[in-house]
């Protein structure tokens, strides 16, 4: 219901902190504060796990094992932290086990170690968060009135709370599994940033949340309730799901209005993340967290659960969410309001989502280059193998640094194995450079001559600027195939990218008939947003269209130059030659040298051209292609849906159609249909919306990418034709005295 | 003398200014209008007129070509449609700015022309000349109809013909024999050198053009930018002003200041070393006549009669070869000193120029990269 679902957010983050904590207590005590607050948040999510339990005792134990499997050795800093509240622990156990039911779920022992961890280190933290935020109304409200059983209590009422919970337990795996994952894999990796990040949204959302809406304080009441009263949350509270939440919107309520705004305030955050992270758990699978790196997690968690969960398990996140919102709804208006309200605010996300990416780009430590093309085989079936080197800081690789050979159709292959996964959902699936029949068929045929070489460097550009937006990219970089790709030193061979293939043959009749429906389908577009950016989208792709041909022309009109500077060169030195006065036949073949070299200089410009200039536009051009596939896929959602509906409309005729002729047989089946049809219904509703959420997102990144990516390219194009001006000054600048020399 | 000129309407009349000091004109400034067939014809007298037979005459003037650039304006009118308004006005401002170019590039060809001529000890004497820059009625030129026109082909022809035959005679004097096998090499090579470099510059404007319609597209690009993103726009702009600016204003301006320097020196000279050919051309018929003579007059004294008539001729061909000898000479020499001159002043003012350019491309593009990269 809705108080569980309410506090379902990281469990393990305690651990977390606590290194964080430590590190940050060596360091200096600046950012306590932040600490405290994920502090709160911690200590509700943690009993969420426990509560787990019941609903799915084996599955939930053994992420508890693999929890603390992870989590011990690598806080090992806690352990003094730990050792120190065992007491705490027992009483607390005790208590629960003499009040209330909390005590079977931590029944196994391993569990119960975990669960002492976190005590202990919550108390600690709550301590720490005592003493210095002073004015916060959690630590003066349960501070003062039972400073020895406080933090105890506390998690204890919390507990009890999350135990009413019905629907939301997932949760919690999944949010420990990249936690400990974190917390395994980079000890090292500056714990300060993740919290950081947390503190961020906290204030972001919470701040947003709380001034704009009132429901948001209805929400934030259970919270309240849990850490300003947590002995009468505990102790009080009968274990009916309904009866208890009010109740605890009762008592918090009145310790809301004693503690006052000021307390509200980090709580409040903590309930809306919790909230979000709810509605999208997904009833699924671990192997979803496992995959994610702990950065990625930490950002999918906060901003983007739905996104995250519907990369491997779309359906079931989907059914999950379904199943949430009934109940949620049934439960009490109160959670509802807030569920909406999550998902309500898409600007505080969008801005969330900025400054994490903004964070999160230093971290995104991974260097593709692709070098060395090299000709492998002869004849016809030759072909390119390009080596791969990765460089990289992530400890989702095994090694830091690891080089591949691939082959062209490799990097096909992985496109379109990308873009069959990804593309559905809305993501936009960088796309590679296009075959080149007549090019590779130029390079097979061993023709060594400029054009060819030309061509290969230019598709090793494109191929590594493709691989280094893949990897940019913070869900793609998740995916198994693109780990894959990179790691893996065998990679099947890409049957399907053959142009000439019967696969290749499908494919091209898949376009033609998607183009067909695209054609027939009109959508009545309810987003102005997406209007107004498809218009943009398809301005700039002919801007880029146009902008591209002029570019290659320009580079056509420098290699003509190039040659014709080349020519006169020659004739300048012929005549220089021909030419019987001495000074003026040196300055002659003086000016047929200058005239190579800047010969040789437009021909470098005429490369920048290309390779700094034109090749950009292409890659935007081919990368406004993607986005547009994803527009493409947006609407075939919207027709999905629209269809389902449709259909269950034509059911809801049969129905009546049915009741009218009494035929209750039949009228049974129906009924069913009608609520397969439904859920069917509701489930491409939420399809589009978050296909539309995931596109959107995408788009804005896209933007922002583009925006920095060619400030770059084009910093870099000016930097190069500045260079080439300056040497120009030095060429004729080393000229003048020789034509001044003529006497 | 510093003859000034200006032009007015489609007709290209040259107002020719003259201020002078010599005692043979009525007043020391005047002002004379002329077009560009007056030019022909002044130079065609010039060349007609036998005693400068051992000069170099100054190449006349080429004939203004403003039809590339007119047609281009052509087009562009029909392209209006086309194009978006800027990437219009900017087109048509560089058209503008190349007619401009071309209309100055011929003034100065005829400017030189005749300051070539006033210049030159000689010619600067000469009747026709002077009634060219004095008489202040229209000359009324009497244009070449097609028979004479047919006649200068035809004499053409004749001459090059008599060039083939001459060429079989022996060369009496080193110089001339030296010079002439320096100046047909030299020609040959000055020609190839030309093409080159008209071919150079016109990619040089090509590229000058690509960066006009680049800038166009660029800013309709930064137009289209969606207003959120006002970085890239303003980044875009920038590019494309920077693009405007420089590159296209300063490439277009390497471009006619190559082709001023470089391409109207090379030209200029492909003309001159013609007229010293012609010069050498005339030594040398004046020569086949002196032998000629000699043959007659050895004839004549074989047979014992017309001798002294022979002999008259032979001596006046000897006459005629040796004044032609000597005054070509002269020229020829003074010809070699003149183009080393024009060739340094020219070579220097280009390279000038492209350091200069460069420069301001330089600075221009610092200018941006601070602005980009300050933002």
């Amino acid at each position: 219901m809705a108080s569980s679902s309410e506090r379902s957010p990281p469990p393990f983050p305690d651990t977390e902190d606590q290194d964080v904590l430590d590190s940050e207590e060596v360091g200096g005590r600046d950012s306590d504060e932040d600490d405290g607050e994920e502090l709160f948040m911690s200590a509700s999510n943690t009993p969420l796990t426990k509560q787990d339990t019941p609903t799915s005792p084996d599955s939930q134990a053994s992420d508890l094992m693999e929890d603390l499997s992870v989590g011990p050795p690598s806080s090992q800093t806690e352990k003094s932290a730990a050792s120190s509240s065992p007491e705490e622990f027992v009483d607390l156990t005790n208590n629960l086990d003499a009040e209330s039911r909390v005590a079977a779920e931590i029944s196994s022992p391993e569990p119960s170690d975990e669960f002492f961890d976190i005590l202990g280190s919550e108390t600690q933290k709550v301590e720490v968060e005592a003493s210095v935020k002073a004015d916060s109304g959690e630590a003066s409200s349960g501070g003062p009135d039972l400073p020895g059983e406080k933090t105890g209590s506390s998690s204890a009422a919390l507990i009890i709370n999350l135990d009413n919970d019905v629907q939301p337990p997932r949760v919690g795996e999944r949010v420990i599994d990249p936690l400990a994952q974190i917390l395994g894999d980079t000890p090292a990796a500056d714990p300060t940033k993740p919290s950081s990040a947390v503190v961020d949204l906290f204030e972001d959302d919470g701040s947003d949340i709380f001034t704009g809406a009132p429901q948001s304080k209805a929400s934030s009441r259970p919270e309240k309730g849990l850490f300003g009263e947590p002995d009468e949350d505990l102790f009080g509270e009968p274990l009916g799901a309904m009866s208890k939440k009010t109740t605890e919107n009762e008592g918090k309520s009145s310790t809301a209005k004693a503690a006052g705004p000021t307390f509200s305030k980090p709580t409040e955050p903590a309930d809306i993340f919790t909230e979000e992270a709810a509605t999208t758990v997904p009833r699924t699978s671990n192997t979803v967290n496992s995959k994610a790196n702990g950065v990625h997690s930490e950002e999918d968690l906060f901003t983007e659960a739905t996104v995250e969960l519907s990369l491997d398990s779309p359906r079931s996140s989907r059914k999950n969410e379904e199943t949430s919102k009934p109940s949620a709804s049934s439960s009490s208006s109160s959670l509802s309001a807030p569920a909406r309200q999550a998902k309500l605010p898409p600007a505080a996300l969008e801005e969330l989502e900025d400054e994490e990416e903004a964070e999160l780009e230093d971290k995104f430590d991974v260097l593709v280059s692709v070098k060395d093309p090299e000709k492998v085989g002869d004849g016809m079936n030759a072909y390119m193998a390009y080596k791969v080197s990765t460089e990289t800081t992530l400890p989702m690789f095994r090694n830091k640094l690891f080089t591949v050979r691939r082959r062209f159709s490799d990097f096909l292959g992985l496109y379109e194995k990308l873009s069959e996964k990804h593309g559905p959902n809305g993501l936009i699936v960088p796309p590679p450079p296009e075959k080149s029949i007549l090019g590779m068929t130029k390079v097979k045929v061993g023709k060594e001559d400029s054009s060819s070489a030309d061509f290969l460097e230019r598709r090793r550009g494109a191929l590594e600027r493709y691989l280094q937006r893949v990897v940019n990219h913070p869900l793609l970089l998740q995916d198994p195939d693109v780990r894959e790709f990179l790691e893996k030193d065998e990679l099947p061979r890409a049957v399907s990218t053959q142009t000439l293939s019967g696969a290749g043959f499908l494919k091209m009749i898949n376009k033609a008939t998607d183009a067909v429906s695209k054609m027939t389908i009109k959508m009545n577009e309810s987003d102005a947003w997406f209007e107004e950016k498809l218009q943009e989208v398809e301005s700039a792709d002919q801007h880029f269209r146009k902008l591209h041909a002029l570019v290659e022309s320009l580079v056509v009109h420098r290699k003509e130059l190039s040659l014709n500077t080349a020519n006169f060169a020659k004739s300048a030195a012929m005549l220089g030659s021909a030419e019987d006065n001495t000074a003026l036949s040196r300055a002659l073949s003086q000016l047929a040298e200058v005239e190579d070299k800047i010969e040789q200089l437009h021909q470098d410009q005429a490369a920048y051209d290309t390779f700094s200039f034109a090749e950009l536009i292409a890659d935007y051009i081919r990368l406004l292609g993607a986005v547009r596939g994803s527009f493409d896929h947006r609407i075939k959602a919207w027709q999905r849906w629209q269809d389902a509906q449709a259909m269950l409309q034509k059911k809801r005729e049969t129905e009546a159609k049915l009741l009218w002729a009494n035929k209750p047989d039949k009228l049974q089946q129906a009924k069913d249909e009608i609520v397969e049809w439904e859920a069917r219904v509701t489930q491409f509703e939420r399809d589009f919306e978050r296909v539309s959420a995931t596109v959107r997102k995408e788009v804005l990144r896209f933007e922002k990418q583009r925006t920095k990516n060619f400030k770059r390219q084009i910093t870099k194009y000016l930097e190069l034709l500045l260079q080439s001006q300056q040497q120009l000054i030095k060429y004729w600048e080393a000229f003048l005295p020789e034509a001044k020399a003529i006497a | 003398d510093i003859p000034d000129a200006l032009c007015e309407r489609d007709k290209v009349k040259f107002t020719v200014h003259t201020k002078t000091t010599l005692s043979s004109f009525q007043k020391p400034d005047f002002s004379v209008p002329r077009q560009h067939e007056d030019f022909i014809w002044l130079h065609d007298t010039l060349v007609e007129t036998e005693d400068y037979a051992g000069l170099i005459i100054p190449p006349a003037p080429p004939k203004p070509d403003f039809e590339s650039p007119r047609e281009k304006m052509h087009k562009l009118g029909e392209g209006e449609a086309t194009m978006t308004k800027e990437e219009y006005t900017k087109m048509k401002q560089e058209l503008e700015a190349e007619y401009l170019a071309v209309f100055k590039k011929t003034v100065q060809v005829h400017e030189v022309f005749l300051q070539r001529l006033s210049s030159h000890p000689v010619l600067s004497k000469d009747r026709n000349f002077q009634i060219f820059l004095e008489y202040d009625q229209d000359l009324s030129v009497r244009r070449k109809n097609a028979k004479e026109m047919f006649g200068g082909f035809f004499k053409n022809m004749v001459k090059s013909a008599d060039e083939v035959l001459i060429a079989g005679v022996k060369e009496v004097d080193d110089f001339f024999e030296q010079e002439k096998t320096f100046l047909l090499d030299y020609f040959s090579k000055i020609k190839e050198a030309t093409a080159k470099a008209e071919k150079m510059t016109r990619s040089h404007k090509n590229i000058a053009d690509d960066y006009i319609r680049l800038s166009a597209t660029l800013n309709s690009l930064s137009a289209e930018e969606s207003t959120n993103y006002y970085f890239i726009k303003f980044c875009l702009k920038l590019f494309q002003n920077f693009l405007c600016v420089c590159l296209k204003k300063v490439e277009g301006r390497v471009a006619s200041d190559e082709e001023l320097k470089l391409t109207e020196l090379l030209r200029y000279y492909m003309r001159d070393i013609q007229a010293a050919k012609d010069l050498l051309y005339r030594r040398a018929r004046a020569l086949a006549d002196y032998e000629n003579s000699n043959k007659a007059l050895d004839k004549a004294r074989l047979k014992g009669k017309d001798v002294s008539q022979a002999e008259e001729h032979q001596k006046r061909c000897l006459q005629k070869f040796d004044t032609l000898s000597e005054s070509g000479k002269k020229e020829l020499t003074n010809f070699k000193a003149r183009r080393v001159v024009a060739f340094r002043k020219n070579l220097v003012e280009m390279a000038e120029l492209e350091v200069k350019h460069a420069k301001n491309n330089m600075t221009l593009l610092q200018g941006c990269i601070e602005l980009l990269s300050g933002n």
